[in-house]
């Protein structure tokens, strides 16, 4: 197991090693430098400003020093911040995000779990046939469509909850739905399927013969085995709620990271959109190793292979 | 002596059971519908897309415009239309990137096998598990919001999977003995790739396929949605639920007729791939 997980982080390093390198050449790659949005500056100043920010060297120099600072966890600079470093500005913003992420994936897996293990409880009767049709409608309305209409619905018409914000607590509500309804879709429909292959396995028929009640064969043996495909969702899944934040904080004027991340991106500020993008990739790649010895944990006789 | 019944190709079985899914064909008909309805329709409405009319502004839907009109007195229903043929336009090139890219590679690497496979395989893991959204939002900022380029940013993101695919089917194949009779016969592998595993892949191709547009489809009005994506005047899906949640409190049909076209449109391809798939795949079907 330890040698697993030990493989598995100097497998990573490469990885990070390309994302380091790909976001630091493409932003580079843009026209228009950090600084042409202000438009008055004098020649003078701008090349002074490139040179405070080590920008005049050649690009392979820029490299190496960024590359220096990150293995130091010195992810850089702000430019449109001015004295704030990425650092700073991530540790400000991500408890937000952080805390609308894990609500999101508390709605997606108590939700999304329950209904698809209802679901296979009677296939193909109501129980099974109402829940999947809304998992089915869920799937196919995407965060920027569910976000806005919630809005229009509960925040307009029915005035229970406020139009935006993040102050009180139920302004927590409408965006952690928004973020994680499809989700939730997505993995009743997982479960659901699971579910269902795994009632006809053999040591289903065993448990039941030993004399386990039917609610604990199905409950307790079969979860425990049908839940190897939701697991192995994990990982995609925080990828896909960080890019789902970005809409999510936008519709909602949350002032979150991700918001924060796509406006750094349009504003060319470099260091701060390549320590975004190696920030949340760390995230994935560990979350991804996490669900993986999750699955080993759940189902030992998988084999511990990548 | 009675006749022999007569033979049913794996086509017809499969047409048959295609046919006999109602919400399968529901699926095509509603989307053949929106698709005739954005190519045809601009020519047969009386309003042009970016007319606009700023005495008229805003106004509910009339007889005159029948979804009513935007901000700037432009009929709702036209820019539907015109933004569907982007969408939808979008949705069929960045999937034909994804395919080819995803077909060609998958085909490689099972074809080849051993560790040329492992290692391939291994690639498409790696970016699998990266913030690969990211990644086109920053292409979006930088090289501008190019249509071109969304085919080709979109398609380099969802062509992992297809590549899963096509290299699990391939594995199958390959060791069947008609293949094997054709590389003892000395046939080139770029040639047994393409007249003998290919066509066999067809199946699995088109059902990919069919769900992999609602994806790219997803994809696009994400970026749009986010400001990224098309260029005013001309518009997308996205692009309109995005102008329609900026006024929903005045205006809300601005936001609910494009979200309604657009999640229709989704949720009709979804179910047209789902009985393709059960169709023409029906052992991995239910999964």
């Amino acid at each position: 197991m330890l040698i697993y997980v030990v493989r598995r982080f100097l497998e990573a390093i490469p990885v990070l090693f390309l994302i380091v390198a790909g976001t630091f050449f493409m932003v580079r790659l843009v026209p228009g430098g950090p600084f042409s949005r202000e438009k008055n500056i004098p020649e003078a100043t701008l090349r002074q400003m490139e040179a405070y920010y080590g920008l005049d060297q050649p690009m392979l120099v820029q490299f190496g020093r960024y590359l220096g600072n990150v293995l130091q966890g010195d992810l850089g600079p702000s430019f449109k911040y001015t004295g704030w470093t990425v650092n700073e500005i991530i540790a400000a913003k991500l408890p937000v995000s952080f805390e609308l992420g894990l609500l999101a994936m508390a709605i997606a897996l108590t939700v999304g779990i329950g209904v698809g293990v209802l679901a296979a409880w009677r296939p193909r009767t109501l129980t099974d046939n109402v829940p999947m049709s809304f998992a089915m409608l869920g799937i196919c309305l995407p965060t920027f469509v569910l976000g806005p209409l919630l809005i229009l619905v509960f925040a307009l018409d029915l005035k229970w909850v406020n139009v935006m914000g993040w102050s009180l607590p139920q302004d927590r509500i409408l965006p952690a739905l928004t973020l994680g309804l499809f989700y939730a879709a997505y993995i009743a429909r997982l479960t659901r399927s699971s579910m269902l292959e795994v009632r006809n396995e053999d040591y289903m028929r065993t448990a039941q013969a030993k004399g386990v009640s039917t609610a604990r064969t199905y409950l307790v043996h079969g979860l425990r085995n049908g839940l190897s495909p939701v697991v192995s969702f994990l990982g995609p899944m925080l990828a896909g709620l960080i890019s789902g934040s970005f809409v999510v904080e936008t519709i909602f004027f949350i002032p979150g990271l991700g918001q924060f991340f796509v406006q750094s991106a349009l504003d060319n500020d470099y260091y701060m959109v390549q320590g975004t993008v190696l920030f949340y990739a760390t995230l994935i790649i560990v979350f991804n190793l996490l669900s993986d010895i999750l699955l080993v944990w759940l189902n030992p006789r998988r084999k511990l292979e990548s | 002596m009675t006749k022999p019944p007569p033979g049913r190709s794996l086509g017809q079985d499969a047409l048959e059971r295609l046919t006999q899914n109602p919400f399968a064909v529901g699926g095509l008909v509603f989307v053949a519908l929106v698709a005739l309805a954005c190519v045809a329709g601009p020519w047969f409405l009386p309003h042009e897309p970016d007319t606009q009319n700023l005495d008229l502004g805003a106004t509910a839907p009339s007889a005159a415009h029948w979804l009513g009109t935007d901000v700037l007195g432009r009929d709702l229903l036209a820019r539907i239309l015109s933004g569907g043929r982007v969408s939808l336009m979008v949705g069929l090139l960045a999937t034909l990137v994804a395919l080819s890219i995803g077909v060609t590679y998958g085909l490689i690497s099972g074809y080849a096998g051993g560790r040329t496979d492992r290692a391939m395989m291994r690639f498409v893991e790696i970016i699998y598990s990266m913030p690969f959204t990211v990644f086109v939002i920053i292409l979006m900022v930088l090289f501008g919001r190019n249509l071109w380029l969304i085919f080709v940013a979109i398609g380099a993101v969802e062509w992992l999977t297809m590549a899963r695919i096509v290299r699990g089917q391939v594995l199958n194949l390959k060791e069947q003995p008609f293949i094997q009779a054709s590389r003892s016969l000395g046939q080139r592998p770029a040639m047994i790739m393409r007249k003998h595993l290919l066509p066999n892949l067809m199946g699995i191709i088109i059902v990919y396929a069919t769900l992999t547009i609602p994806g790219v489809m997803l994809l696009e009005a994400f970026i749009s949605f986010l400001g990224l994506g098309v260029q005013p005047p001309q518009t997308s899906w996205g692009d309109l639920i995005r102008s329609g949640a900026e006024s929903m409190e005045e205006y809300p049909w601005l936001l609910i007729f494009p979200s309604l076209v657009f999640s229709a449109t989704l949720f009709s391809l979804n179910f047209l791939g789902d009985g393709l798939r059960d169709a023409l795949d029906p052992k991995s079907g239910k999964r």
